[in-house]
């Protein structure tokens, strides 16, 4: 289990535990349970204040946890037959976006979604998530794909942002965005997205333009790192407990600006400490928002879609 | 005026009284070159240096004088939107920091949006202020966008937008982000009303604007070193920890990575999207006398062999036969 810093208080009290229980193991005779068993209760009561008052900051650490079902765990979990399409048919394959059709509750789907790695291998070839061009210009190959065809979008938002790079720059990242942005927009099929760690900036609006938006309970969306408004506005990155707060990040407050259309509940002590029922949970937000789309018509979709984004912005928090 | 407050030395402006168009300093010193340049020679060079050509900003209001015929134009009134809906602060409260930047530029927000003639097309034209809060992009600035489309697709017109931007606007937080679709949105409305729309992109231009309507036109011009970019240079250099290139993200930089269509100097632009919208609109070539007042100086005979010749000498030498009117009509519509 990898801790959070916010969570030591527990990591201390879970360690005494398993100290214990150790103890019992080298020493048979000895009768730690019940003991034990005081700790582990007293841990899950920790761990449920924890994570019912998570403060914006910690709710960021929590949307970056590198245990947290990421893309890939989705897509093997939720979806059959996935076969995954590469390439922009320009320049390269992105690997920090996946892409493919599968089936999901067996009709055929598009998915597209950022990946971020599990481990050193895997995270440096996925850049951490952060997408080039040519991953925004695969997924809006995909889409037109979906389009044609009448599959529906799932995108699966994990992303710190744009990666920031000299390549990609030279080869268009803001048009790629853009490009990609104005795609979720004019497709004729429902959209469906789901933020499912970090929302960043502009790399995640490009898939996260959707019919229905839904953000895991510890999940964030930012227009800009907490570390980078710091910076920015405090001239301090030291500060991003400050600016966390301040941008208002969290799937509790972009509900009630009316920026997303639904929470996903995630289990006790974050997505990470139950993959499996995260991933359930997942599935079926998916097949509820897909289901509520079901039957509309191409041109209704696009409409709805347009009219969602023209109209939000109405909406301001309680201070 | 008169030729006191037009040639008296700086310090001494004072004792005649205050006026508000002339800066204190009648002396500006040109960032690149390092030239000292008299105000009003700047100014009626269109806030270009005349010494080394460096583009220096200039005012949505100055802007959009420099565009339309006659210096004439109409605003557009843009939809107020919600008022600090996060209860941003940082160092400072966001409604102070609006208020400063309002009182600093004496506009009310970060775009200007207005509706006038061009070359005798009408135009709804929209600029923005890099000098109201880095030009940010919030819900105002989407309103604006929205607004200048929808009253491109009302009346049929063409949207021209000068972009300068830092980006989005962090006080407003994911709504700000979330002007990346909606701008998207009202330029899908101007394309599918069969319009043109047409980008001029200042320095600077970057981030969620660059990302979002700054990228979509259907002809991309820049100004002359320009910055361009979604990430700013100093973001890439720590991301991957070497020197970039001379010139890098700057506008011909772009222009030969395929990403622009041109780059043009401010005192051509205007004859420039005369030519495109005209083109574009299926309508014949500007005439010369056609600029400042097109209704008018229509003299039936003389002007379509006029036009003739133009169109000829522009197949021969575009950019020649196109610079020497621009110049002109760019320094009748300053009054």
């Amino acid at each position: 289990m990898n801790y959070l810093e916010f969570e030591k208080p527990l990591a201390e009290i879970e360690g005494k535990a398993e100290e214990l229980r150790a103890l019992a193991r080298a020493n048979p005779e000895m009768d730690v349970e019940k003991e034990a068993q005081a700790l582990d209760a007293k841990a899950r009561k920790l761990l449920r204040e924890l994570y019912a008052n998570l403060d914006p900051w910690q709710k960021c650490q929590v949307a970056r946890h590198p245990d947290r079902p990421h893309c890939k765990d989705y897509i093997e979990a939720l979806f059959t037959e996935w076969t995954p399409l590469a390439g922009d048919r320009n320049f390269a394959d992105d690997h920090a976006v996946m892409g493919g059709m599968a089936r999901f509750d067996g009709r055929p789907v598009m998915v597209i979604g950022h990946e971020k790695g599990h481990d050193t291998r895997t995270r440096i070839e996925r850049n951490f998530g952060m997408a080039r061009p040519e991953g925004y210009r695969k997924a809006i190959r995909l889409m037109d794909l979906a389009d044609r065809f009448g599959l529906p979008v799932i995108t699966l938002v994990d992303t710190p942002g744009a990666y920031p790079g000299k390549g990609a720059e030279e080869r268009g990242q803001s048009e790629a965005i853009a490009r990609s942005t104005e795609k979720c927009l004019q497709i004729r099929v429902p959209l469906v997205s789901v933020i499912i760690g970090e929302g960043g900036s502009g790399g995640a609006v490009a898939f996260a333009t959707g019919n229905r938006v839904a953000m895991l309970e510890h999940s964030i969306y930012s227009v800009i790192s907490p570390e980078g408004c710091a910076s920015i506005l405090w001239k301090d990155a030291e500060r991003m407990r400050e600016a966390a707060a301040a941008l208002r990040l969290t799937a509790q407050d972009l509900l009630a600006l009316g920026v997303i259309d639904r929470i996903i509940p995630e289990p006790v002590g974050g997505a990470q400490r139950d993959r499996k029922a995260t991933i359930a949970a997942v599935g079926e937000a998916i097949g509820e928002m897909l289901e509520e789309l079901s039957g509309r018509k191409p041109g209704q979709l696009v409409a709805d879609r347009r009219r969602k984004y023209l109209d939000m912005g109405q909406k301001a928090l309680a201070s | 005026m008169n030729w006191i407050t037009n040639y008296v030395r700086p310090k001494l402006g004072s004792l005649f009284g205050t006026r508000r168009e002339v800066p204190e300093n009648l002396w500006i010193k040109c960032p690149e070159c390092g030239t000292m340049l008299f105000h009003r020679e700047v100014k009626e060079n269109l806030n270009v240096c005349t010494q080394c050509d460096h583009h220096m900003a200039i005012s949505p209001r100055d802007r959009l004088r420099a565009l339309f015929d006659g210096g004439a134009f109409v605003e557009i009134e843009v939809p107020e939107p919600v008022h600090d809906p996060l209860h941003f602060r940082d160092q400072k409260r966001y409604p102070d920091r609006l208020k400063a930047a309002q009182k600093a530029t004496g506009e009310k927000e970060a775009m200007l949006v207005a509706e006038g003639a061009l070359g005798g097309v009408e135009v709804v034209a929209a600029a923005q202020d890099f000098s109201f809060m880095g030009g940010s992009m919030g819900m105002y600035v989407g309103n604006a966008m929205i607004a200048a489309a929808r009253r491109a697709v009302e009346r049929k017109r063409p949207f021209i937008v000068f972009t300068a931007a830092g980006g989005a606007r962090m006080q407003e937080g994911i709504l700000s982000l979330m002007q990346m679709p909606r701008t998207t949105v009202a330029v899908e409305m101007v394309k599918e009303a069969g319009l043109p729309y047409i980008v001029v992109l200042t320095h600077p231009t970057t981030g969620g604007v660059t990302a979002s309507y700054a990228m979509l036109g259907d002809i991309q011009i820049a100004e002359p070193n320009s910055l361009i970019c979604f990430a700013g240079p100093r973001v890439i250099e720590q991301t991957i920890r070497e020197k970039l290139p001379e010139g890098f993200q700057r506008a011909e930089y772009l222009l030969d990575h395929g990403m622009l269509d041109r780059v043009t100097h401010r005192k051509e632009l205007r004859e420039e999207l005369i030519t495109i919208l005209r083109m574009l609109l299926g309508l014949p070539p500007a005439v010369k006398g056609d600029l400042p007042e097109p209704e008018e100086e229509e003299a039936p005979q003389n002007a379509s062999e006029e036009a003739k010749e133009q169109a000829e000498a522009k197949d021969g030498g575009p950019k020649a036969a196109a610079s020497a009117p621009a110049s002109e009509a760019a320094e009748k519509p300053k009054r």
